[in-house]
This record gives structure tokens, sequence and C-alpha cells, in this order.
């Protein structure tokens, strides 16, 4: 598999436990393999993105990741614990350190933006009403919504849902965010605000970063680490940093993603 | 344009009657404006004469046509193996027995599912949200007064009027009041107000939960550690199972009013008359038969919403199938429970 070198480990040195391992990993719906034998790894504070064509499977390995579709064979491991294999209450807590941004943003239509932000607040913390109510000014101003706490997920344009759904995902100060297209239906504006969000947030917050992607500029701009999914053969071809996969890869299918299919593969 | 295009069988007919064809030309000279038409005919022409073994030659046509012509033909098309495997009756037999067991399944465990959120709220580890209740509790409840008295009111007179014509033959209308009072009690209550849940409540709650689920609004607070059983399905069931009962208290009454007006304007009885013979000829036991299968029925509607709902799939098309199927499924376990209690009721001799 060719493979290339990975960017430097922010945390550097010694042999550091992942983040997130994935070791072995078969997907499928019913008897339907969509990706098989998936293995890679994910370091603390690093931006992590899943790429691939349309329909090759990269949101349904997010699915996976998250526990919401159970892995027909493999494991994921969350600081070397086992996810798919503890039991419920266990990968519940677990689950409670991620936050999660769907790709429309999933924000709940009943109810206002701020309830939205509150309601795990409300579920698993003890602070108090007034406390919440701070919380989630804070966090709607992060995403820059100040001030859109009355109004209802669908007065808001596709931009506006998502970034509001990046502060729900924030409420209870996840160790982890997962992305589901990140820029998906956003203006190059809109969808460049959210790359700088993500990074901003990556830096202050020291959170790792997850991200399903196929826009070009955005897994450049933000990408540390990446695992290229093919749809044909139903496994990953290649891993590495996307900058250096671009320089460096030598298979035509990667080769030709990152250059949409302009350049064909150097000779070597 | 499309009224000067000739039939392709037409140009077949032609070039197989006369004498050996080799080569297809068309000429394009006085065409001044096409459109898909053209495309389609050139694209069969050329389909059937390849098989034929002419090859049409499409120089002479416009050079839009050609590229368009191109362009259809530069991606072959793909064996996606959806359309061309027909499987014998035997293994569709089998498959929709499979599916068919499965769908069992799937409303079993959803079912466990629901009975160990019960079991969770009674023993107080489950959340139950008191603002979701209360706005489920006015949607079942309050909001579906106007027409589980519309149609409550109309059960009992059409009741009375069924009962009338036969028993003024012997001119004991009196017992209408009797008839009425025990159908509604015992059985129409329950089960008109349950179908007017189904369709009302049931379809909302497949609604929700279903557009929830297109819009991975379920999968955000599965995530979130928030369980979607005990966040969506328990509040509307506890709301629904209190409401039930209520409403078909209410049912009943306008039954008996509707039967009453019939009474009254129709078969000549005083008021005093017919409600005193209401009252003197149905006992508490009636009513409670009545209650008992307006739970039940509540606990059915709730949960078929509830499933069909869950298990929608993430289009809005799936959203209206899951809406029709929770209100075929609700009127089905109604009915099908209805006819369970009346036995064992009869067989407790009540």
């Amino acid at each position: 598999m060719p493979s290339a070198s990975n960017a430097a480990a922010p945390g550097g040195g010694g042999p550091e436990v992942p983040r997130i391992a994935v070791t072995d990993l078969t997907l499928a719906y019913g008897s339907s393999v969509i990706q098989r034998d998936l293995t890679f790894a994910v370091r603390r504070g690093e931006i992590f993105i899943i790429m691939g064509g349309s329909g090759c499977g990269k949101s349904t390995l997010l699915r996976g990741l998250i526990g919401l579709l159970p892995p027909t064979r493999g494991d994921v491991l969350y600081d070397g614990r086992s996810f798919c294999t503890s039991d419920p209450e266990e990968r519940e807590r677990m689950m409670r350190r991620f936050g999660v941004l769907y790709q429309k943003g999933a924000l709940w239509t009943s109810m206002t933006l701020a309830e939205n932000v509150a309601l795990p607040l409300q579920e698993f913390t003890d602070l108090t009403a007034a406390q919440i109510r701070e919380v989630v000014a804070l966090k709607l101003a992060l995403v820059g919504l100040a001030g859109f706490e009355d109004f209802d997920p669908s007065e808001l344009s596709g931009g506006m849902q998502k970034r509001a759904g990046l502060a729900r995902a924030m409420a209870l100060d996840p160790d982890i965010l997962f992305f589901d297209e990140p820029s998906a239906g956003l203006d190059p504006i809109s969808s460049k605000l959210l790359d700088d969000l993500i990074l901003e947030l990556r830096d202050s917050l020291g959170a790792t970063v997850v991200a399903v992607s196929h826009e070009l500029p955005s897994i450049f701009a933000i990408g540390d680490n990446a695992v290229f999914l093919d749809g044909e053969t139903g496994t990953m071809i290649a891993q590495g940093n996307p900058r250096a996969l671009l320089a460096e890869s030598t298979d035509p299918k990667v080769h030709e993603f990152l250059t949409r299919g302009e350049a064909r593969v150097p000779a070597r | 344009m499309e009224d000067r295009l000739p039939a392709v069988g037409e140009v077949r007919r032609q070039i197989e009657t006369g004498r050996a064809v080799r080569r297809i030309l068309f000429d394009t000279q006085g065409v001044t404006a096409w459109d898909t038409g053209l495309l389609a005919f050139v694209s069969k022409l050329r389909e059937w004469g390849s098989a034929e073994g002419i090859e049409p030659d499409l120089t002479g046509l416009p050079e839009g046509i050609q590229r368009l012509l191109r362009l259809a033909a530069a991606v072959p098309p793909r064996k996606t193996g959806q359309n061309d495997i027909r499987l014998p009756w035997l293994a569709r037999v089998g498959t929709t027995g499979l599916d068919a067991w499965a769908g069992a399944v799937a409303m079993l465990t959803f079912i466990g599912e629901a009975f160990l959120a019960v079991l969770a709220l009674l023993r107080g580890k489950a959340r139950l949200r008191g603002s979701d209740l209360a706005v489920y509790i006015q949607d079942c409840g309050a909001s579906a007064l106007p027409i589980v008295t519309l149609i409550s009111f109309l059960v009992g007179l059409i009741l009375a009027f069924v009962g009338a014509v036969q028993l003024r033959q012997f001119g004991a209308q009196i017992y209408v009041a009797d008839l009425v009072g025990i159908a509604m009690a015992r059985e129409m209550g329950a089960m008109m107000t349950a179908i007017i849940m189904a369709g009302r409540s049931g379809a909302a709650f497949a609604a929700q939960i279903g557009s929830m689920q297109a819009n991975e609004e379920v999968d955000a607070l599965t995530t979130m550690g928030l369980s979607p059983m005990e966040f969506l399905v328990l509040p509307r069931m506890v709301a629904l199972v209190l409401m039930m009962p209520l409403l078909t208290l209410y049912a009943d009454l306008l039954g008996i009013l509707g039967g009453g007006f019939v009474g009254i304007t129709m078969l000549g009885l005083s008021p005093t008359q017919y409600f005193y013979e209401t009252q003197s000829f149905l006992n508490l036991t009636d009513f409670s038969m009545g209650l008992i299968k307006a739970v039940v029925f509540g606990v059915l509607v709730a949960l078929a919403g509830c499933f069909r709902g869950m298990q929608c799939g993430r289009s809005s098309a799936a959203v209206g199938m899951a809406v029709t199927s929770a209100v075929v499924t609700g009127i089905v376990f109604i009915i099908f429970s209805d006819a369970i209690l009346t036995v064992v009721y009869n067989a407790l001799g009540l």
C-alpha cells in the first residue's frame, strides 16, 4: 500500500497511545460490505481527514467510529480502550466525550438554538439554569451566532445551521470532534470560515478532529493526516499527510483525486 | 419538429423492403431547429443499424447532435445488477418470508426496549422531561377533544338508529338506551377514540420521529448519549397512555348523548326516561372494561407510531411511508387486541 510520510506528531516522540486506533475494521449494511480491512491511527490533537470519492463509504466509516453502525469485524480503540466491545454504559460514557457535527447540522428542529445547545448541559451537568444560559451564549458566540439564541433552526441559512450544530457539538467540551463533510453545501467563503474555526478550536481547546471531506481546498488547509478510501475496492488505499500524498503518492486514484483529475501520475 | 420526424419503425421497414441498403446518410440541410426528438430518433436508428450491420453515417447531422451523441456514448451503460435478475418464485417467497421475520424481530426488539425503558422509569432510573411530557399531553389530550366530540356523538347516534329500527317493531324503544350505553362503555368509546388517536397522534409520532431520523437528529441524540427511547418514545407513550382513558370516558358520555338525541327526537322518549334507563342499566364494570381497553390501545398506538418513526429511512418519501404504516399498524393492533380482550372478558364472565 503506498503511503506517504506522516506529519510530525504534536506531542512528539515516544510510543504514544494513539487517541483513536482503528484495527482491521470492516463495515457493512446487512450483507453488503462498504469498507473492509481498515487500519489507521489518529494522534492526539491532530486533524485527521477521511477522504475519497462520493459514495465510497466515508460517512459510513464515520458512523462506525462514533458507534452508530456496529462493525462487522475489527474494533475502534479510544485511548487504548476498546469501543466496540465495551458494555453499553461504558460506551455511552465514551460517546459523551465526542462532539459530532452532522452533514446538515442535525439541529433538533423542535427547539430553539439555545435549547439545542442547552440540552446536553441540562442532561449531563449540574449547572444551574443561569449558568447554562451563560455557557450557551458563550458557545454560540464562539461560532459567531451571538444573539441568535431564540431562533428556530429553520430560520437559519445552511452555513449558520452548521455553525450552530458545531456549538452544540462543543457544548460538553468534547475531547474529539467529528465532522461529516463540514464544507458541503457552503459557499467558498463560509467554507473557509468554518475551516478556520476548526483550526482555531483544535488549537485553543486541544481537541482531536476527525473530518470526512472531499473538498480539496479544505483538505489541504486543515488536514494533518488523512486516509483515502476507495469505493471500487472497498478499502483504504493510502494514508498520510494530504500534501505529502499529493507530492509522493504513486497511486493513480489518489493522485487523480488530489489533483481534480487534471494531472497524471508523476513519472518515476 | 416532432410531426415531421419519421418513426423509426417506418424507416426500418423502408430499409428492409428496399434493396441491400448498406449505408444510412442524413441530410439535414433544411433543419433549422432540433430538439431531443431528433436525438432520440438518430440514437435509436443507430442502435438498430449497428445490430443489422449498417452503421449510420452521422457526418450529415448538425454539429451539436454529433457532440451530444458522442457524450452519451462516452460512459458505457453500467451493469448495476439491480434490474436484470428475476428471482424464481420460491426465492421470492423465501426473501419475503425472511423480510417479514426480520420485521417481526425488529418490532419485538423495539417493544422489549420500550418495556425496559418503562421499567427504568418506574424505578426512577430513566429521565422524563416534564416540558416534553406537557406538550405531548396537550397534543394527545385537549387538542383531540373536538374530533373526539364529533365522532363519538355521531357513533352514539348511529348505534341508536340501528337499534331503533329493530326495537321499534316490538315497541321496545326504551332499550335503545341500554344498547347505546353498553356498546359505548364496553366497546365503541375506547375503540373509536383509539382509531382517532391512531390517525392523529400515531401518525404525528411517526412523522415527527421519522423526520428527525431523516435529518440525522436521532443520531445526534444517540451520539450525545441521550437514548432516543428515553427521550423520544417514553414521553409520547406516557402522554398517550394517560390521555386515552380520559378521552374514552369523554367519548362514552358523548356517545350516550348522541343516542339520547335520537331517542328523544325520534323515538318519543323523554330525557328523564332515557337517562334513567341508561343509569340503571350500566354499572362500573362496563366502564372499567372500556377503560382497560383504552389503556391497552394507548400503549399500542404509541408503540406503532414511535416504532415506524424510528424505523424510518433517510428520505422524505420514507417519512410518508412511515406515517402510513404507523396508522395501518396502529389500527391492526387495536382490532387485534380488542378481539383478544373481548375473548378474555368473556372467559372471565364479565
